[in-house]
């Protein structure tokens, strides 16, 4: 765990990889670092993360849910900011933390001091370090799928786009729906996968309707949900997370695409 | 009143695969979230209601008692009564009574959600009385032998062509040969054969959207007019209506009602707002000789005092049935209850107990759109989650599920273990997908992959590539 060299004076990023990312696509982390350090930040990545602990609270665990938000605080609250490249676990961080932790004498003011520095990627790379243009290439035409914890938990809808329009070659094609679930949910996607399937159905035709060659997002969750569905149902779209795109590593196969080459 | 099932698994799985349900739920869409975008669009201080009427409710919860005892006096000094039902048993024994003194043989009724929720049609028929259903969804669901499917509308579910057979197998009477191909001669059919319900009927129902402190006034929305026939013709007329539809003053109830069609059909005002202050007064040129306010408590002043307090702002417009996605793809008949989607998701465990409804609150991807476009800012998801806590407190879900969920959260607090088991697992998946970049079945997994492939991951965890990198230099 070592701060890099790239910005001594920036801002010290505390990257909240995210367990997904973590697992099934490493590349968003390392796309993420990229970003941040191009706005002008120094990232480090603790090594003493593993999950911002969303599978226990929204399975009614609250126990493990707490013990688990308690050590993000006690690993995140050093650093000046902390980013998720995920509007998910950003959001339980800066949304959920203070009240799970409110009646927690020793924790009820860190978790609100840390929710106040834990960003969204994307509007962390564009409200905070004021990026608004990346140097990057990716000649496709993209839809963009909104998360709904970014949409709805913190409102980040623009900064994805205003980075995304940066992106040379890149032509933006909205979603009919772009306000609607695909129907993920975490755990709802195994407990109800009748349910889920059908809500991501609709989503996917959406998708497809756009004639967008990628669909792109700011979350893995998402991203693997319909990533998943088009790899079923054989449909030729690439899937990516957005920071790929913005950071221009793309060079890895599309997530639950083939590996080709290498 | 149930339809018998309580298995919520195999409801919306027969809901999912039911075409025309599935054609007639597309209906939700152009027909209500698109109209209340629109009428929303149209009103900049949309904003600012939602937290006035946000900030009367919760004034008026906190002073219930008052409010009650307030409105109570002025329903009685304008001539009706009040009679309080703590329970859904309670209310069914005093309306039945009522009827009964008022030697009733038939009743029409108003859509009245709350009447759903006592199972007062029931109730009423087995002592022999016909009642009858004039709200045009709430006569087909009755003809049917159905519950609504929707809080606001009742036959979202039906198609027209179903109507029809319906028309024709209850009114056998009329001739064989007439035309009900089209919407405007169901509407004209049931029209004409509720007219004479209408002017027969000796006592009238209605639910109410709002009762008014300072005028003992109850107030009812509706597009049809049949509100008003009800509670007008008949001697009687019966309000039954749950404790928490209070508002203190006139004022307070338009900036509900400004919010309230809006959100529901996105219509400015509904075709009729209908406000009943008493019994038939000397110089009143019609109405009900009698009148009597039934006010029902069943659990709402448990609810009060508990982490769903919130839930008793609601005004019951439907837009969080109309934008969740769960009730887009299942319908309102899976859920089991009289209220279907986050509302009911909400309110039917605090009714039937989390035991028998567990899954409801479970059964929502929290995608939040329900408390988006609440007007009652209502923060449906963390009550949800509420009620899972308890399901959880209560070790209702299965054994399989809570050991998963003890096992990795046993990991995911001691990270060096953590990060050996996801480098294994990492490992075993991208070994067994291969080149293919996805696994199409995977043990203990069928629950994704039975719809789904499960992307592959690229082949180690990050946190061993960047330590990896580490030791070389830079990433």
């Amino acid at each position: 765990m070592t701060s890099t060299p790239a910005a001594p004076q920036g801002p010290l990023v505390g990257l909240f990889v995210t367990c997904l990312v973590d697992l099934f696509r490493p590349s968003v982390a390392f796309a993420a670092i990229k970003l941040i350090e191009a706005g002008g930040a120094r990232v480090e990545v603790p090594r003493a993360q593993t999950c911002c602990g969303q599978p226990a609270y929204n399975s009614g665990d609250r126990q493990d849910a707490i013990a688990i938000a308690r050590q993000v605080v006690e690993t995140f609250e050093r650093f000046d900011y902390v980013v998720a490249p995920s509007g998910s676990c950003a959001g339980m961080l800066r949304v959920h933390y203070p009240r799970l932790l409110a009646e927690d004498p020793n924790f009820a003011e860190r978790a609100g001091a840390l929710a106040a520095k834990s960003f969204e990627l994307t509007s962390f790379l564009v409200g905070v370090l004021g990026l608004s243009k990346v140097d990057a290439a990716y000649e496709e035409s993209v839809t963009y799928h909104d998360s709904c914890s970014s949409l709805r938990e913190l409102h980040v809808r623009e900064a994805p786009r205003r980075l995304l329009a940066s992106v040379e070659g890149l032509s933006l094609v909205e979603l009919g729906e772009s306000e609607v679930c695909c129907g993920f949910g975490g755990a709802f996607s195994v407990k109800y996968p009748d349910i889920s399937t059908a809500i991501l159905d609709a989503k996917v035709r959406d998708i497809i309707g756009t004639g967008a060659s990628t669909v792109l997002a700011g979350d893995l969750g998402c991203l693997m949900h319909i990533a998943g569905r088009l790899a079923r149902e054989h449909a030729e779209i690439e899937v990516r997370h957005v920071a790929e795109v913005l950071a221009g590593m793309t060079e890895n196969p599309a997530i639950a695409a083939p590996r080709q080459k290498r | 009143m149930g339809n018998g099932r309580q298995d919520f698994k195999t409801d919306a799985a027969h809901a999912l695969a039911d075409t025309a349900l599935q054609k007639a739920l597309q209906n939700v869409k152009r027909g209500f979230v698109d109209k209340r975008k629109a009428a929303r669009a149209k009103l900049p201080e949309f904003d600012t209601l939602r937290e006035d009427a946000r900030a009367i409710k919760d004034h008026t919860l906190s002073h219930l008692d008052l409010y009650l005892e307030t409105y109570e006096r002025k329903v009685t000094e304008s001539g009706g009564s009040v009679h309080y039902a703590p329970t859904a048993a309670d209310a069914r024994a005093i309306i039945l009574k009522l009827c009964q003194e008022a030697g009733a043989k038939l009743v029409t009724k108003g859509k009245s959600m709350v009447s759903e929720e006592i199972g007062l049609n029931a109730h009423l028929q087995a002592a022999k009385i016909e009642v009858v259903e004039t709200d045009l969804g709430e006569y087909i669901v009755q003809l049917r032998g159905e519950r609504p499917s929707h809080i606001i509308a009742p036959v979202i579910h039906l198609n027209k062509e179903t109507i029809e057979a319906d028309f024709r197998r209850a009114h056998h009477r009329l001739p064989r040969e007439r035309r009900l191909d089209q919407a405007q001669y169901l509407v004209a059919e049931a029209r004409k054969v509720l007219r004479e319900k209408f002017l027969a009927a000796d006592v009238g129902i209605t639910g109410a959207n709002l009762l008014i402190a300072e005028t003992g006034s109850s107030v009812i929305v509706t597009n049809e007019g049949n509100g008003d026939l009800t509670s007008t013709l008949p001697r009687m007329h019966i309000v039954i209506a749950s404790i928490e539809k209070i508002v203190p003053t006139l004022e307070d109830a338009m900036i509900i009602l400004r919010l309230l069609a809006r959100s529901a059909t996105g219509q400015e005002i509904t075709t009729y707002t209908t406000f009943a202050t008493g019994p038939r007064h000397d110089r009143d040129p019609d109405g009900p000789g009698a009148y009597h306010v039934v006010l029902l408590d069943n659990g709402r002043s448990e609810m009060l005092g508990n982490e769903f307090a919130d839930m008793l702002r609601c005004i019951r417009c439907g837009a969080c049935l109309n934008h969740c996605p769960v009730y887009g793809a299942i319908g309102g008949h899976a859920y089991g209850s009289v209220y279907p989607g986050p509302m009911g998701a909400v309110l039917t465990p605090q009714l039937q107990g989390i035991d028998r409804a567990r899954d409801l609150p479970h059964a929502s991807s929290f995608c939040g759109r329900c408390e988006a476009v609440c007007p009652m800012d209502i923060p449906l998801p963390d009550m949800m989650r509420t009620w899972r806590e308890r399901d959880f407190a209560r070790g209702n879900p299965p054994f399989s599920e809570r050991l998963f969920l003890k096992m990795w959260a046993y990991a995911a607090k001691r990270p060096l273990l953590y990060h050996a088991l996801a480098n294994a697992i990492v490992l075993f998946m991208a070994r067994r997908a291969g080149a293919s970049g996805r696994l199409s079945r995977l043990p203990l997994a069928t629950a994704w992959t039975g719809t789904r492939d499960l992307p592959a991951p690229q082949g180690r965890t990050f946190h061993s590539l960047y330590a990896r990198a580490r030791r070389k230099g830079r990433p």
